[in-house]
């Protein structure tokens, strides 16, 4: 029962990302096109709130609710993994028009022929461990 | 009232949704992040044993694939309940420009020159969608997150490297759209 509030976050992320329109391939082909203000004022508000919310955090110390602080962690510094490993996403994000998330909210909404997307996507994954040693990070 | 729930939902609320969602996960104990799936989707059906990589505690990561059931479900219940089915209202720009690489303007949220039975069927619609997929999945792998790890959470942080990895999105969605998708539909 300890993963019911993460199975309603699901169906509440579910259900704005359908209702937003940001499961949409078109949505996301007008906002490469920079022809629309909506996934920019999505992406924009989320951040805002975000940065906002995570100062907060830090500075009050604000635990979970386990009682132990929310702490972040740094990420690996690296120029060439995030700048490569982000064009070769936003190029499969520009032409399926989906990133992670909306792949399988698509599934749910109906959308079945996505399932190949969603294969293909842990297929990429897979590809990529295989050919880590070999990739420059 | 129920106007207001089945037309599409504003950019500020969908926003500030998608930042409520992430706050509770971080309250939870967990963090925003939704390619991680793939990779417990893997190490989880057993590919783990052959790339030490995947040899984790995928586990651990139940809570994201609970998520990811709920997503699912979500897209379900908005389709079911939520919404009339009118197309997407994108902007007459986009529609015009799309007219020009041969897309009908939208008769719902997908457009059926990549995402109907028919188009999948033919070899190009089908390694659109498989490419697509790989590359979403590999590039997320690669930068180590997507649009909710690094350009929702990590820029939340302030961190440097997810600023990279939002450039690098960027990056390959406009190559994608200006350069690559004219040769793939015309």
């Amino acid at each position: 029962m300890k993963f019911i509030k993460f199975l309603v976050l699901g169906i509440v992320f579910g259900i704005v990302m359908a209702k937003s329109e940001a499961i949409s391939w078109f949505r996301i082909q007008e906002m490469f096109r920079f022809q629309a203000f909506h996934m920019y004022g999505i992406i924009g508000t989320a951040l805002t709130l975000g940065v906002m919310g995570v100062a907060l955090i830090k500075k009050f110390r604000i635990k979970n609710f386990r009682g132990n602080p929310i702490l972040f962690y740094p990420k690996d510094n690296s120029v060439i993994r995030y700048l490569a490993g982000g064009t070769i996403f936003g190029l499969g994000w520009a032409l399926s028009g989906v990133c992670p998330g909306p792949i399988v909210v698509n599934i749910g909404y109906g959308f079945f022929t996505m399932g190949i997307v969603f294969l293909f996507a842990i297929a990429g994954t897979y590809l990529y461990n295989l050919l880590k040693e070999k990739l420059p990070h | 009232m129920s106007e207001l729930i089945t037309q599409p939902w504003s950019w500020w609320f969908s926003g500030t949704m998608i930042a409520v969602i992430m706050f509770f996960l971080l309250y939870f104990g967990q963090s925003f992040g939704f390619s991680s799936n793939f990779r417990t989707i893997c190490a989880a059906s057993g590919l783990g044993k052959k790339t030490k990589i995947f040899d984790i505690n995928w586990k651990a990561q139940t809570w994201n694939l609970v998520f990811l059931t709920g997503a699912i479900a979500g897209g379900f219940i908005a389709k079911q309940f939520l919404s009339t089915g009118a197309p997407v209202e994108i902007s007459q720009a986009t529609i015009n420009d799309l007219s020009k690489l041969g897309f009908a303007a939208p008769v719902s949220l997908q457009p059926p020159e990549i995402f109907s039975l028919h188009a999948i069927l033919s070899i190009k619609g089908f390694l659109v969608l498989a490419f697509g997929g790989l590359m979403v999945g590999f590039g997320s792998r690669y930068a180590g997150g997507c649009t909710s790890g690094h350009a929702i959470s990590g820029l939340s942080e302030l961190q440097l490297p997810s600023l990279i990895a939002v450039i690098g999105f960027f990056l390959g969605g406009l190559i994608m759209t200006f350069f690559i998708l004219p040769y793939i539909f015309n």
